[in-house]
């Protein structure tokens, strides 16, 4: 969890940013130099709406060195509306109202932090629709 | 109510003229171009921490105050306020200049909030940035620096945000209402305004009413000194002066927000300015999601935006300990109504809640030393 | 390319070795892998281990253990995959043999995985996912299984207890076997009061981690055989890629990888799946079980569990798996578990398989999965 692999991943962790195929326009997360539907160069930016739908869920309470604090934690595939499939962790809701099909939208978050005094790092996370009234 | 008679004698020159008020207003008319709010999901009602703390016996000086959840801070608050103010706004964000962030909670000490902020919305790397720094003024102060920068002409857009996610000393009367929450505002051109700034006033003295040292980790406060000589004389004497400078009386208003420490301060402040509780009820939010200091103000001017009609006009007044008020008058426009949708409404974060009980809460605050 | 046979084997037993080290194990299970084979020296040593860097601090494992066997100056290093790296160390072990570049080659699977505390453990071995896409979000291995199992549920129309006969069958069969880490039978009623792991895995979906190694040595078939027992030769050896990321797969509910190199096995034996005996594959937890029979073509897509509510993955019945107790109860020391498949199968097919011996072991397929998918070996033995 080194400072530079974090920091060069920035743009599309806080936003979401991969990209769009030239060739077939395909929707690429995260952003890659081939694209993974037709195998061409891919390079076009493209912004996600960070809409999207939960593919599947589970809850993580025996969490991996570095994760203690946050547990229990929900963790997803989100289905994003332009197509592609992230994981990302659910916030802003209780594990048992999670369930698949549920709309989500993107939220920029602390993903963790490197103790009291280290750096913090921050990304996309994924939380049920705002409702509006 | 102007009080200018204990002002301090300059040396050399024996007893100091009492000073006229100095209202200020840019070269080219600016206004709020696009403005959003934050309220976290987590609430912990006063009565949680009145059971903790006193065997529920205290009054309780509001209902209930957001807590952040575990992966928030200003950062992350500030991020989906100022998306949100985009999303009003609709303006290319590489035209925004200047992006400030105001609070007393900035997840670090040295390392700036804006440069994370203006990231996440792909604005930078060609405007300034940086955080500021006057307890609850701080995100008011952040709006008069952007209204200077853009009326000015240096910039087109600028985003100011007052945001925080307060901290108490566990039993401490502030720990009832230390809430987290905030706003943020894009000013731009008056043309594009959804709500223009006619003009802005700001009053400061040297009033130590509330403070934090370095490497502490909870503030302290002056108990009743924060009342008269801090919130009081500067609220009502900034609010006052904006007015009169203006030429403009209560009746000329149909919304006032205040800082809002806690139920009692700002009802009583907005009735000594001449204010109705009618004129009072859209902008004061704290009973529900408590003091959200740099954001307090700010936020509730949002909520009132969002229910405002063109025309209708807004004095906000601002407190930060320290102290200071920053003043401002505002009028609705037009454009208010196409663009009041396009992000979600103050209300509607404050309706999403959870309630938590104190043993959550200090979870989630890092209050529990492991 | 030349016929390649298995002319030795060798293994620890699966557990918790707090007295022997990474390099112990190795060395044991290598050199009874030697002895096996009536040999005091090999040519090449490719050790198959995941996680000696993270959680021993030793890598460079190839000197290591071919220093520690005393078969220096033969060439050896370690070769890594995940979960896979045992299969992949015997797959690369095949290749130096059939090309003709090595006349004797040995392939051992080591892993240490107790000298750590549990969250180090599990931190390590969530290195197998995609580190900046689902580590950095506080996966865990298990995890990536339940979201995946979560879905196959859900899309397919499975209770969770349809998953039950795999773990049955897997603990039955490693009661039997002396090197298993878990030797208890289970009941139904065990599976379905099992403690929540990570929604919907339980813990007797789940396979143990442990210390272990398994080891074997590949030489040329035409080479003289002149022993009593049956003669394994390897009929397909294949690997195949997916996806790194569960994420990025069109379709998370197929093992493309195990689809593709279990094709390419069979296309090199000249078998169909009806044709192979038995079946160890990769039961780390019960869904992926059902994953690989699908992918494998002893199911149809979304009917795995099928096979184990007919009873059809029993000893002696239609298509056995995981029949020394597989990783469910054999124990999965990640990078050495691939070789345990490959030692298990030879046992079988030698006729070596003690109580769990099938009476007709003639070809076995052993399928070792890498991550959550993403490099899956396959191989196929016969007898000769």
């Amino acid at each position: 969890m080194d400072i530079p692999r974090n920091w060069r991943l920035r743009t599309q962790r806080y936003a979401l940013v991969g990209e769009e195929c030239d060739h077939c326009h395909s929707k690429i997360f995260p952003p890659r130099d081939i694209c993974p539907d037709c195998g061409l160069e891919a390079k076009a930016h493209y912004a996600f709406s960070g809409k999207g739908e939960i593919y599947s869920f589970t809850v993580v309470h025996d969490p991996p060195t570095g994760y203690e604090d946050q547990a229990p934690y929900a963790i997803a595939l989100v289905k994003l509306e332009e197509g592609p499939i992230v994981t990302a962790q659910l916030t802003d809701v209780d594990s048992a109202q999670v369930a698949i099909g549920m709309p989500v939208e993107m939220v920029t978050r602390k993903l963790r932090a490197e103790g009291e005094e280290g750096v913090i790092h921050y990304g996309y996370k994924f939380r049920p629709t705002l409702a509006r009234a | 109510m102007t009080e200018r008679e204990h002002r301090p004698a300059t040396p050399g020159q024996g007893k100091a003229a009492p000073r006229p008020a100095r209202i200020m207003r840019p070269t080219r008319a600016v206004g709020l171009v696009g403005y959003g709010a934050y309220v976290p999901r987590l609430r912990l009602p006063a009565k949680e921490v009145a059971r903790v703390w006193s065997e529920g016996a205290a009054l309780l000086p509001i209902r209930e105050k957001s807590v952040p959840g575990l992966d928030e801070d200003v950062i992350t608050m500030s991020i989906e306020a100022t998306r949100n103010a985009l999303a009003r706004a609709q303006i290319p964000v590489e035209e925004i200049g200047a992006l400030w962030v105001g609070s007393e909670s900035h997840p670090y000490a040295v390392k700036p909030t804006s440069t994370v902020v203006a990231e996440a919305i792909g604005a930078v790397p060609h405007l300034l940035a940086a955080d500021w720094e006057f307890a609850c003024k701080a995100g008011s102060e952040a709006l008069q620096a952007a209204i200077g920068m853009v009326g000015a002409g240096m910039m087109r857009y600028a985003v100011a945000v007052g945001m925080d996610t307060a901290q108490a000393r566990p039993g401490d009367a502030l720990e009832y209402t230390a809430g987290a929450g905030g706003a943020a505002f894009i000013v731009g051109p008056q043309e594009e305004a959804l709500a223009e700034i006619e003009a802005s006033l700001s009053f400061v003295t040297d009033t130590p009413d509330f403070w934090r040292r370095p490497g502490a980790k909870y503030p302290q406060h002056g108990q009743r000194f924060t009342g008269e000589p801090a919130y009081f004389r500067h609220v009502t004497t900034a609010g006052q002066e904006l007015m009169q400078a203006l030429g403009r009386t209560p009746a000329d208003y149909r919304f006032i927000v205040l800082h809002q420490p806690n139920t009692k301060f700002p009802q009583r402040a907005a009735e000594l300015l001449g204010f109705s509780p009618e004129q009072t009820r859209a902008g004061l939010l704290v009973p529900e999601i408590g003091n959200t200091y740099a954001g307090a103000a700010l936020i509730g001017l949002t909520a009132i935006l969002d229910e405002a009609e063109a025309g209708d006009r807004v004095l906000l007044v601002s407190f930060g300990s320290g102290a200071g008020s920053d003043a401002f008058s505002l009028q609705v426009t037009p454009r208010m109504a196409e663009r009041r949708a396009a992000a979600p409404r103050t209300r509607d974060y404050i309706t999403r809640r959870k309630e938590i009980d104190y043993g959550v809460y200090v979870r989630t605050r890092g209050k529990l030393s492991m | 390319m030349r016929p390649v046979a298995v002319l030795g084997i060798g293994q620890t037993a699966v557990g918790e070795h707090w007295e022997r080290s990474l390099r112990d194990l190795a060395t044991q299970a290598g050199l009874a892998a030697m002895r096996d084979a009536g040999l005091e020296h090999v040519q090449a040593v490719f050790v198959g281990n995941m996680l000696s860097g993270l959680l021993t601090r030793q890598e460079n494992l190839g000197a290591l253990v071919a220093d520690w066997l005393g078969q220096r100056p033969a060439e050896a290093f370690k070769v890594e995959a995940a979960c896979a790296s045992g299969a992949a160390a015997f797959r690369v072990a095949h290749m130096a043999v059939s090309s003709g570049e090595v006349d004797v080659a040995l392939a051992v699977g080591v892993e240490k995985m107790t000298d750590t505390t549990s969250g180090e453990t599990t931190a390590a071995l969530a290195t197998a996912s995609d580190a900046d896409y689902e580590l950095v979000h506080g996966v865990t291995f298990v995890g990536l299984n339940a979201l995946v199992m979560r879905r196959y549920l859900h899309e397919f129309g499975w209770k969770h207890t349809d998953f039950a006969p795999f773990s049955i069958n897997a603990h039955a069969n490693g009661a039997r076997n002396p090197n298993a880490r878990l030797q208890e039978p289970i009941s139904e009623r065990d599976y379905t009061r099992a403690r929540m792991v990570c929604d919907p895995i339980n813990l007797l979906d789940a396979s143990p981690i442990g210390d272990g190694a398994a080891a074997a040595v590949l030489v040329p078939a035409e080479r003289a055989y002149d022993r009593p027992r049956a003669r394994v030769l390897v009929a397909g050896s294949a690997s195949a890629t997916d996806t790194l990321a569960v994420h990025d797969r069109k379709d998370p509910l197929f093992l493309s990888a195990a689809h593709h190199s279990a094709r390419k096995a069979y296309a090199q034996a000249g078998l169909e799946p009806s044709q192979i005996d038995f079946f160890e594959l990769h039961d780390a937890f019960s869904i992926m079980s059902a994953l690989s029979l699908e992918a494998c073509g002893f199911a149809e897509r979304g009917q795995g569990p099928r096979l184990g509510l007919e009873g059809r993955i029993r000893l002696q019945q239609a298509l056995p798996i995981s029949t020394q107790g597989g990783l469910k109860a054999r124990g999965h020391p990640v990078g050495a578990t691939g070789m345990y498949q490959l030692v298990e199968v030879v046992q079988q097919l030698r006729g070596e398989a003690g109580p769990n011996q099938l009476d007709r072991a003639r070809v076995g397929m052993a399928q070792n999965i890498g991550g959550s998918g993403a490099m899956i070996a396959t191989h196929i033995l016969r007898v000769a």
